[in-house]
């Protein structure tokens, strides 16, 4: 196996990781996420004018027709400097589902539109009951001629604020936890019936709570009643991108632990002298390459066409990724002291992020028992 | 130690700076170790212990805001600040021997057992509401296993705390004993392992930052109230392993007091 980078993937890699060496440094992006969006409007455009915002897209699409290992690189180096902008529910989650299950006009429709940067979507999936639970939906579409009628409400829907289009999950037919019967709909943010409230998460991030009262939606997407393998797909691609971004936030606390290590004294040496310093510093990096590992295995698992393969190993990636982000950035705190804690540092806002994504989907916790589940 | 005290007539003058001094901004009074002996032979010798009134012209608070978002810390600037001589505690240039007991005390009541056991039954009770694998989590055999192991750190360490305290009592106070270093480190692991319970059985809630959306708002949740809470502490609680003297620092203490090497 190869898991260096082609010459074509360098590239990429190295007009991005510039990109953001000039405009994503820790004081930059508070400016960013101080704007009324709580993201850059601006950053969004270069994104598009790199090629980015069609990363994954055919090129027929307006794409520049990368895959699953070029999403990887760029989710790293955008988890490097903790970008704030929608491109994870837009691009990833949005641009999955459209790819995976959008017919031809569908695809038309939205692809280039996210792709020059002009359209924004969602993942309105989750709901307040369901916890981790995929097939947990209670939102309830029903046919009212042609089109139909939405009731439901949707929780900590990612960018759910300033998306123009939501994907919203929602019951056709049978009951909560049933595997068949679940459809996703293709809704215009502001039409009529949904609300949203936007507000701050953790990582400075944005969410939004959505509520759907008597909304009308005639663009189904994908096959009534069969969302849930589209569902799926979603995810997956999602534990993919997010594990690559804890990677990148992973590589980011390391190397800032190691430099604090060599320049902060104590008892008249640079903490890194100490053995106990230094055992934990080898800690760090090893779990680092280990969480590397599975987030390559995630990446590498995408376009595996074995189903049941494929979802163990994203369990897999789960949970490693999620003990290894957790692991490095209480770890990174920690070697820190003090100053690790306070919101002026860099590493207390890469440890909030590794504590959403962690939760995202899923812990570790809940995909140990999918897997525990397995063992024969 | 460089903040320091010059004495002038009957007072003294502190100048220079203290940080991570908790609840400085509430406070009326605050307690200031000053340098009075730079030329001590040991640095522990020629420290000072004062009690300062927080209204002294020259203080300046300034906040630090830590990474779950509130103001509980602080920096506090010192500028030729004038203390009265008779608000010295103990003698002068012995006010290391305060602090030690100060310190030991601060370990003895760092371990807050009280809060990880409220913590571990709060998550319990929201255990019974929410679901994971299409069961109440609290019907999980491995989140059960995971609680009752707390319970049984948690008893450990409260017959630890009884032996320190009854220890202290029996010697009069004097000095500290090397064990509440054993509370401070096992008891903020504790601290720190309950956050994390709370904070996995909030789940995905514990992401949005609730409690100020939801106080906008003046909605009333208590799920929501509690999975936000249990995140402030989890971030805020970060910091038990590292105030009062790190973890690490402990360990170097009790490989020297304790274990001899």
């Amino acid at each position: 196996m190869d898991f260096e980078p082609s010459d074509d993937q360098r590239l990429l890699i190295e007009s991005v990781s510039r990109m953001l060496a000039d405009n994503y440094s820790f004081a930059q992006r508070k400016t960013y996420i101080a704007a009324p969006e709580g993201w850059s409007t601006a950053m969004w455009s270069q994104y598009a004018e790199l090629g980015l915002l069609g990363l994954p897209f055919p090129e027929q699409y307006g794409g520049y027709g990368g895959g699953a290992q070029e999403v990887m690189l760029v989710m790293q180096a955008f988890g490097r400097v903790l970008v704030v902008e929608p491109f994870f529910p837009t691009v990833i989650l949005g641009g999955t589902a459209i790819m995976a299950a959008g017919t031809d006009a569908q695809k038309q429709a939205i692809l280039p539109a996210i792709a020059e940067g002009s359209l924004k979507l969602a993942f309105a999936h989750s709901e307040r009951q369901a916890r981790y639970d995929l097939t947990d939906v209670v939102t309830t579409a029903k046919k009212d001629g042609d089109a139909w009628i939405l009731d439901g409400a949707k929780t900590v829907v990612a960018h759910g604020d300033s998306a123009d289009t939501l994907i919203v999950s929602a019951r056709t037919s049978g009951d909560r936890y049933d595997h068949e019967g679940i459809t996703l709909f293709l809704v215009d943010a502001n039409a009529q019936g949904v609300a949203r409230r936007g507000y701050v998460t953790r990582d400075e991030s944005r969410a939004a709570d959505i509520s759907l009262s008597n909304v009308r939606a005639t663009e189904v997407l994908g096959t009534v009643g069969q969302g849930l393998l589209i569902i799926e797909k979603i995810v997956q691609a999602g534990i993919a991108a997010t594990a690559a971004e804890t990677v990148g936030a992973m590589e980011a606390m390391n190397e800032m632990t190691l430099e604090y290590s060599k320049t902060r004294v104590q008892f008249g040496n640079p903490i890194g002298t100490y053995q106990v310093v230094q055992h934990r510093l080898s800690d760090m990096f090893m779990t680092q390459e280990q969480g590397r590992s599975m987030a390559m295995l995630a990446t590498m698992s995408l376009e595996n066409p074995d189903a049941a393969e494929r979802a163990h190993n994203m369990a897999m990636a789960k949970v490693g990724v999620g003990q290894a982000g957790r692991y490095v950035s209480q770890s990174a705190v920690q070697m820190h002291g003090g100053i690790g804690m306070t919101e002026e540092y860099a590493v207390g806002h890469y440890f909030r992020r590794c504590m959403v994504i962690e939760r995202l989907f899923g812990d570790p916790a809940y995909y140990l028992q999918q897997l525990a589940d397995e063992v024969a | 130690m460089k903040t320091a005290a010059k004495r002038d007539g009957d007072h003294y003058v502190v100048n220079g700076q203290k940080i991570w001094t908790s609840t400085a901004h509430h406070a009326d009074w605050c307690f200031v170790l000053v340098r009075t002996n730079p030329e001590a032979r040991k640095r522990q010798e020629g420290i000072s212990f004062l009690l300062v009134d927080m209204k002294t012209p020259g203080i300046t608070v300034r906040p630090i805001i830590s990474i779950d978002g509130s103001h509980h810390l602080n920096e506090v600037f010192f500028d030729d600040v004038r203390v009265p001589v008779e608000n010295l505690v103990h003698q002068e240039n012995k006010g290391w021997d305060v602090a030690k007991f100060l310190l030991g005390n601060e370990r003895t009541g760092i371990a807050r057992l009280g809060k990880s056991r409220e913590r571990v039954n709060a998550s319990i009770e929201m255990a019974h509401k929410v679901n994971a694998n299409g069961r109440p989590l609290i019907a999980d055999p491995v989140f059960r296993q995971r609680v009752a192991q707390l319970q049984v750190d948690m008893k450990a360490l409260e017959i630890t705390q009884y032996r320190v305290v009854s220890a202290h009592d029996k010697a009069g106070g004097g000095r500290p004993d090397p064990l509440s270093s054993v509370l401070k480190v096992k008891g903020t692991e504790l601290l720190q392992a309950t956050t994390e319970l709370a904070v996995d059985v909030a789940g995905p809630m514990a992401t949005p930052i609730w409690a100020r959306e939801l106080a906008a708002l003046n909605e009333s949740d208590d799920m929501l109230e509690a999975s936000s809470a249990s995140v402030g502490s989890y971030l805020f609680l970060r910091a038990a392993s590292i105030y009062g003297g790190t973890n690490e620092i402990q360990k170097n203490i009790l490989t020297k007091a304790v274990l001899g090497l």
